[in-house]
């Protein structure tokens, strides 16, 4: 059972280590998901929501915990 | 199949898998080392049976998934796991993390084995196989994933398997050679730079599975990668402080 948790644990943890980078990637993507549903004709504008918003994402939970 | 859609994909296998085995070998040393290679064999040997028998009954299954279901979903995977990565290397190299340490990872990993082996003095030869069945099953599993998140779909399956595969025997073979933990890899620049290479496939896929019409098509990736890669380096220059932290296993 140990084994099981430890398991279920580390493949959790392969996704998730820093819950906020993680929420703030889903965040991104479902944004990118609406803009792409909004503007299909500009399928692009989906695309750079999602490519800016993971930079920024990154860059802003990396400044966040060097300042922690 | 063409390189230029290969090798970006081989590249993050191969050096995925390099980090991961290595990882898995430090452990099975320090199994090897407190119980004999018979444990850490057979433990390992058990850890390789069950993720090949997992690779064969979940790969089929993948081709019943709708392929832009099947991207979206690994795109976002990728782009935690490669983001997850990428984060980590920056801070580790910007000094606000310590550094990881085989070295001190194997110690780590003999100590606890020899303090079961005091507590469990009957079972120890059990729990030795054990740990060697789990690092080979989780450092697996990792690998696994990587190989099919950077292939599948694309029909480069084989080409990315090798590479892992490269990249495992190299390690085994060093390992069988050196006898210690290879701990002169240069872990922390080869996570940035596959939490690069797996971003950009993440990035990649998630819009493809929006149905995202990337310039420049597989070549989106490449363009995606030096644009992490950037991102990331700056980013430690603007996180940097001080001297790094002491380094932990």
């Amino acid at each position: 059972m140990n084994m099981l948790v430890a398991v279920f644990r580390e493949l959790t943890g392969l996704f998730i280590d820093d819950g906020s980078l993680a929420l703030a990637i889903l965040g991104v993507v479902l944004l990118a998901a609406l803009v792409v549903s909004v503007m299909p004709s500009v399928p692009m504008a989906g695309g750079g929501v999602l490519l800016f918003g993971c930079l920024g994402v990154l860059v802003v939970n990396v400044l966040g915990a060097s300042q922690r | 199949m063409t390189w230029t859609a290969a090798a970006p994909a081989i590249s993050a296998a191969f050096l995925g898998s390099l980090v991961e085995a290595v990882e898995a070998l430090t452990i099975l040393l320090a199994v090897a080392t407190v119980r004999g290679w018979r444990p850490a064999g057979l433990g390992a040997l058990a850890g390789l049976l069950l993720l090949v028998l997992i690779v064969l009954l979940l790969g089929p299954l993948l081709d019943l998934v709708p392929l832009h279901l099947l991207q979206l979903a690994i795109g976002v995977l990728l782009l935690l796991f490669g983001m997850r990565w990428l984060r980590k290397a920056i801070l580790r190299s910007a000094g606000v993390m310590p550094l990881h340490d085989e070295a001190m990872a194997f110690a780590a990993e003999t100590a606890e084995l020899r303090e079961q082996a005091r507590r469990h003095e009957v079972r120890l030869d059990w729990l030795a196989a054990l740990a060697s069945f789990k690092a080979v099953l989780l450092e697996g599993l990792e690998v696994v994933f990587i190989v099919i998140a950077v292939s599948a779909g694309r029909g480069l399956l084989v080409p990315a398997s090798a590479g892992a595969l490269a990249a495992c025997l190299l390690v085994a073979g060093a390992g069988f050679v050196v006898h210690r933990p290879l701990a002169r890899v240069p872990e922390n620049a080869l996570k940035f730079a596959v939490g690069v290479m797996l971003s950009a496939f993440g990035m990649f896929w998630t819009g493809e599975g929006f149905g995202v019409t990337w310039p420049g098509a597989d070549l989106a990736i490449v363009a995606f990668a030096p644009l992490f890669l950037a991102v990331g380096l700056a980013a430690v220059v603007l996180a940097r402080r001080g001297p790094s932290p002491e380094a932990v296993p």
